[in-house]
This record gives structure tokens, sequence and C-alpha cells, in this order.
């Protein structure tokens, strides 16, 4: 019958569209929640959303290929003995050991360290392969402490304190029973097979003035040695970011909606936090405030793809920014190669984002040995490696464009906006105009 | 060795706890007057002894020393220490032995709200009372209070176990009262030991963890 209705003249609601008739639905069979992985899937404000003016008559270009266009970046410099330098300033974000496959963070520390990055641990603590394979590892420290140990704290290269993430600011986490395998249990001191749950706030301090005091216990720890960064998600960003930096942080790390997760709740995905565009520009704002842009530098995240991305988010004054899903897309995630095996989980490539569930056919965020071993970290961790490589050369390339011999000369003045919201939250010009809404 | 905090700073100390070498030591702290951090992150056994009040976390990441502190603690106290001991004479503010992993924190006189939140398999053993939301998503240790306990004790606890010998105000999500079994008795027997507490041990209840949320189940919802 359905193959012979004239589909042309159905008219789809606006309001009731069929992926919200089909929420509806499973929510009314299933009473509860949707929790998925990824990040915000609706359409909000973003880099993409800028244009980058190359040079012309008023400033000149550089050779592409010929001319140097650097790209280090130092972090840590405010406080630590050893700041941590990276070739480039791209990173790749903390991503917990238990969401993600041991073979899936042994290739991101491969990777990061082939193009001489950071790489990051998450909620379940530092693994020896993760630590052997990653040359710069920033060693997370998160309210619920699994895995928490002083002999990876001072292993680590430099330790972040993570308040918040972009996908669920102010919110926990959780990693489903059917996750937990033996090893995962082990390291975090939980029976095998029960749910886990991450806290939303951390146990032993409350408040700016409690965090201070954190700041320099894990300072005194590490005798002042790496540097301590803050990760917040992006809500009330202009006084977070002043309030880490009052606290202590030598790097502040400002993770947009847009942001992955592993395991949140879709309303909380979608509908909590503002975009990494408005909170990237919030953000420098505070730090200039206080005259500490680039003393205490500014690390941005949240649904990062192109070297196009990471150029206006350093144009608009971040020093760096890190990666979460699109390094889980190049080492394999969400590949066509697995169509059929998607297509049983009710899925399809492009669109898979059960994270939390397990059963990830790409091998990356599952716990299950068979699947496990279907990544090869040595090539997965090549694929990073090219990914990063070429989000680098895109980077530079803009930069040359703009005329700059160190892509932290990028600065807002080389941006327009294409759309009034834009504009407005980036504080740059519409294009064609010099108007900046608000200003 | 000996310290005098109201001369050299906490940094010369942690630094000294840090790079010492021999296992026999001693250390004095003087003068602690309140200050934060005093002696983090130690990390060779030796005992440490402080004269006077400290601040926030001391003792924490504690490896292998014995800490004495002859006063009261500030928050976090021993927070995610791994091993050794740590005793307070006096009182301990709130979140005492937060995540800490092992050893034995001994807490002579009371201890505020969340003590032993999320421990990670310490021992703590407090002379007084404890504060409301104590040993909230405890996972894994054991918690012996000779006084009473305030409100929520265990709330979502995993697999930690509670002795209280007084009142409790009320027990939070998920956590019941269990049979003192045989080895229960002498477990506690042993902790109270090792604490120096002159308490016999049939005079304690334990409690657990009922286990009923362990995995997600809508009809639970409510318990949340
Ligand atoms: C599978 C997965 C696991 C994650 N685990 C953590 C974590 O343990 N700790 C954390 O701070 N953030 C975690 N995040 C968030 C990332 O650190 C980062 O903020 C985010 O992925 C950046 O956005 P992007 O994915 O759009 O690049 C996770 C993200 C993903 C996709």
């Amino acid at each position: 019958m359905s193959g012979t209705i004239d589909r042309s003249w159905l008219l789809e609601s606006a309001t009731f569209s069929r992926p919200v008739i089909r929420e509806i639905q499973r929510a009314a069979r299933e009473g509860i929640y949707d929790i998925r992985g990824f990040g915000a899937k609706r359409s909000v404000p973003s880099f993409d959303d800028l244009l980058l003016l190359g040079a012309s008559m008023s400033r000149y270009p550089l050779e592409g290929y010929r001319e140097k266009c650097d790209t280090t970046v130092t972090l840590g410099t405010r406080h630590a003995r050893k700041p941590v330098t990276l070739d480039t300033p791209i990173t790749i974000a903390g991503m917990s050991f238990g969401a993600l496959s041991a073979q899936a963070k042994e290739a991101l520390g491969r990777g990061a360290t082939e193009v001489g990055t950071s790489t990051t641990t998450g909620d379940g603590g530092m693994t020896p392969e993760e630590r052997r394979h990653s040359n710069l590892l920033v060693y997370q420290y998160l309210p619920s402490r699994y895995g928490m140990n002083p002999d990876d704290l001072r292993k680590a290269d430099a330790v972040e304190i993570v308040v918040g993430q972009g996908a669920k600011p102010g919110g926990g986490g959780m990693l489903l029973g059917q996750k937990i395998s033996d090893r995962v249990a082990e390291m975090r001191n939980l029976p095998k097979g029960i749910d886990q749950r991450s806290a939303c706030r951390h146990p032993d301090w409350t408040g700016p003035d409690d965090l201070e005091i954190k700041v320099h216990e894990l300072r005194e720890i590490t005798d002042w040695q790496v540097p301590i960064y803050i990760k917040v998600g992006a809500t009330r960003t202009f006084f977070d970011v002043q309030l880490a930096v009052k606290a202590g942080a030598d790097v502040v790390v400002v993770d947009g909606m847009q942001g992955g997760t592993a395991a949140t709740q879709d309303v909380f995905i979608e509908h909590v936090g503002i975009p990494t565009l408005p909170a990237t520009r919030i953000a420098v704002e505070a730090l200039r405030d206080l005259g500490m842009h680039r003393t205490v530098q500014l690390i941005v995240s949240g649904g990062i793809r192109s070297g196009a991305d990471v150029a206006k988010a350093l144009a608009l004054g971040a020093d760096a920014v890190s990666i979460g899903t699109a390094a889980l897309i190049a080492m394999g995630d969400n590949s066509p190669e697995h169509e059929a095996e998607y297509n049983a989980l009710g899925t399809s490539a492009g669109y898979y984002d059960d994270y939390q569930d397990g059963r990830d056919p790409s091998g990356i965020s599952t716990q299950d040995p068979d699947l496990g071993a279907r990544l090869d970290p040595e090539l997965a961790g090549r694929r990073v490696a090219n990914y990063i490589r070429v989000l680098t050369l895109e980077l530079q390339t803009l930069a040359r464009a703009a005329g700059k011999t160190n892509v932290r000369n990028l600065e807002p003045e080389d941006l327009v906006a294409l759309t009034v919201e834009a504009a407005a939250m980036a504080r740059v010009p519409l294009a064609g105009t010099d108007w900046i809404p608000g200003k | 060795m000996e310290f005098d905090l109201s001369v050299q700073t906490v940094r010369n100390l942690n630094a000294f706890l840090h790079d010492q070498g021999s296992s026999d030591s001693r250390v004095t702290v003087n003068n602690s007057a309140g200050r934060h951090n005093v002696a983090v992150g130690a990390v060779h056994p030796c005992r440490i002894e402080i004269n006077g009040h400290v601040g926030y976390y001391c003792a924490g990441m504690n490896q292998h020393a014995d800490i004495l502190v002859r006063g009261n603690a500030g928050p976090g106290l021993a927070e995610n220490m791994m091993s050794g001991t740590v005793r307070v004479t006096g009182n301990a503010s709130q979140y005492c032995a937060a995540t800490t992993h092992g050893g034995l924190v001994v807490v002579e006189g009371n201890a505020a709200a969340r003590c032993g939140i999320s421990m990670k398999g310490v021992d703590i053993v407090v002379g007084g009372s404890i504060g409301h939301m104590s040993a909230f998503m405890a996972q894994s240790g054991r918690l012996v209070v000779c006084g009473d306990a305030g409100n929520a004790l265990g709330d979502s606890i995993y697999e930690a176990r509670i002795y209280v010998r007084g009142r409790i105000a009320g027990l939070g999500t998920d956590c019941v009262e269990k049979p003192m079994l045989d080895e229960h008795g002498k477990e506690l027997e042993r902790l109270l030991e090792s604490a120096g507490m002159q308490y016999p041990a049939d005079e304690f209840r334990r409690y657990g963890s009922a286990r009923r949320l362990y995995n997600f189940d809508v009809d639970n919802a409510g318990a949340y």
C-alpha cells in the first residue's frame, strides 16, 4: 500500500517532526529518558557562521609551504616549572577508559605523540598503555575520583580538574553495567556489572574558595612541576573563567555545548549550556578583563572538526583547541565499513551515537574484548595523527593567507560573521558592514 | 627533623616529605596554626607529628606515613589517602577521608558532614559523632562511629560497611541495617582495637547497601 501513495503531498510538521514523533513513541513504550553518546545534534551558531578575511592590499599574505607559520604553543607558563609545549595547538580531549576501549585509548596516545601533542585520561583513571604511548599525558581529576591515585598524578605531564563538560554542565555521568569489565571494575573499586555513577560535584570542595585550596594541594603534591588546568562546561563562562583564574589555574578549558560525551541524557545534551562560539569569545574577554590573556592559556572544545574551526577559535583568542568526537571518527567510529552491524543495532553509519551501550562495532566505545580487538591501535593511531596533521595544515593555510607567521597571531580583526546571531555572539562585524550587534 | 611553620613554609615541609630518603625518620611540625595542605603527598614510611590545628586537606593522598595531628583538622582530612595512618586528637571538619583508598583514619572527636564520602577502601574510626550525608556513595572500606550519625547516612552506598554505636538521624537511600554476624563482630573489634577505642563490639549495629539501585531501573526513579 505504502508504495502507492504520492509522498510529495505529505506535509511533515515542523513541531512534530518524524524524529520527535518517534521519540514520543519510544518514551511512551519504555518509560525512561534517552541516554546516548555524541554531542548536540541540533544546529547552533558555530564557527561555520564566521569567515576569515584573507590578506590583500592592506596586508600581505605568506607563501604556502615556503614561509614559516609557527604552530607551537606552550601551556602552563603561569606557575608550572615544566609547562607543556605542543607542536600543534590541537589536543586530544579527556575520554575515559571505560567509555573507550584500552585499544582506543592507546591509539589516541599514539596519534597524539606522533604529531607532538597531548592526550588526556578521563573518568576511570590512567591506564599503563596510554601512559606508555602518550608522550604528553594530561591526567584528569574528576568528581568520581575513580582510579585517582598520587602515583599516576606524579606521572602526569599536566593535571586537569574537571568541573564540568559542555555536553552536560551540572551533570554527572553513568557508565552502564554492561560496560563494566573486570578491569574497569577493579580500577574503580566497584563490583563488576553494576552501574557506575560519576558524581556531578567534587566530594571535597564546593566553591571557588575551596577550589583555590584544592589547586594548591595538587601543586604541593606534584611539587609545582606540572600545569594545572581547570575544565568547565560552557554556561556562565565569564564568571567561571575568572573564578578558575582566581583559583590558580594555569590553563582554562572551556567546553561548549556541542561537546561530545560517552553517555548523557539527550535532553541534557541538547538543552543545557551555550555553544562553543560565544563561549570562546566570552572566555577571552574574561581573561583580558583580568589582564591574564596569554598568561593563563585558553583551550576551547566542542564541535571542532576542521582547520577552519581551529583557525577561528584561535582568531577569537584561544591558545589551543581539543577534540573528542572527531578523533573517534578518525579512528573509525561511524565508518561505513560497519554498515551491516550498525543496521543490526537499528542505526546506520553517520548516525551511530550509542556509546553508552558497549556494542560499538568499531571497537572504540566498548569493553567487549572481541569488539575491542577489532581496533588496531597502530593503524588507528596513525589515522588520528593524519587527521591532526590535516587540521594543522589547514590552520596554517588559513593563517598564512591572513599573513600570520604564527597561528596565534590570528585575531578578531581577521573575522567577519555571516549571520546577525554569530556577529552578536562573536562580537565581530556582520560581513560587509561595520555592525556588531550589541556594541 | 623539625619544622616550625611560623618560620618555614608548607612548601618546605612537603618538599622534605617527598624527597627524604630515610624510612625511620620522625618529623615534628610545630605552629601549624590551621594552615592548609600540611603534609600532603607524603610518600615514605615515617612518623609525622603535627602540634596544632590544621586547615584543609591535611595528609591528602598520603602513602605509608603515620600522621598524628594534636588538634582539630579542617575539611578533607586524609582525602584520597592510599595507605598509612592518620589520627586527629580533636575534631575533623567536612569530607573527612573523602575518596580515601586505604590505610586507617582515626578521629578522636567528632567528624562533620560527608565523612567518608565516596570512600574507596579506607577504614575510618570516629570516636564521637558524624554529620549528615556521611558515607555518601561509599564504595568500599569500613566506617566505625562510636557516637551518633547525622541524616542520610550511607546514601547510595555501594559495598562499604558502616558500624554505628549511637543513634542515627536517618538512613540514606538504599542504606539498610544488616545483621551483625560473627565475622562482623570480629572485624569491628579489630578496627576498634587498632584505633585504640574501648567500646564493646556488641554495642554497635551494622549498615550497608540494600543493593537495590545497582542497576538503573525506571521503577526506582522516585528513590533518587
Ligand atoms: C566517548 C567520550 C568520552 C568522554 N569522556 C570524558 C571524560 O571522561 N572526562 C571529560 O572531562 N570529558 C569527557 N568527554 C568530553 C571530552 O573531553 C570533550 O569535552 C568533548 O568531546 C569535546 O567535544 P567534541 O567531542 O565535539 O570534540 C568525553 C567525550 C566522549 C566523546
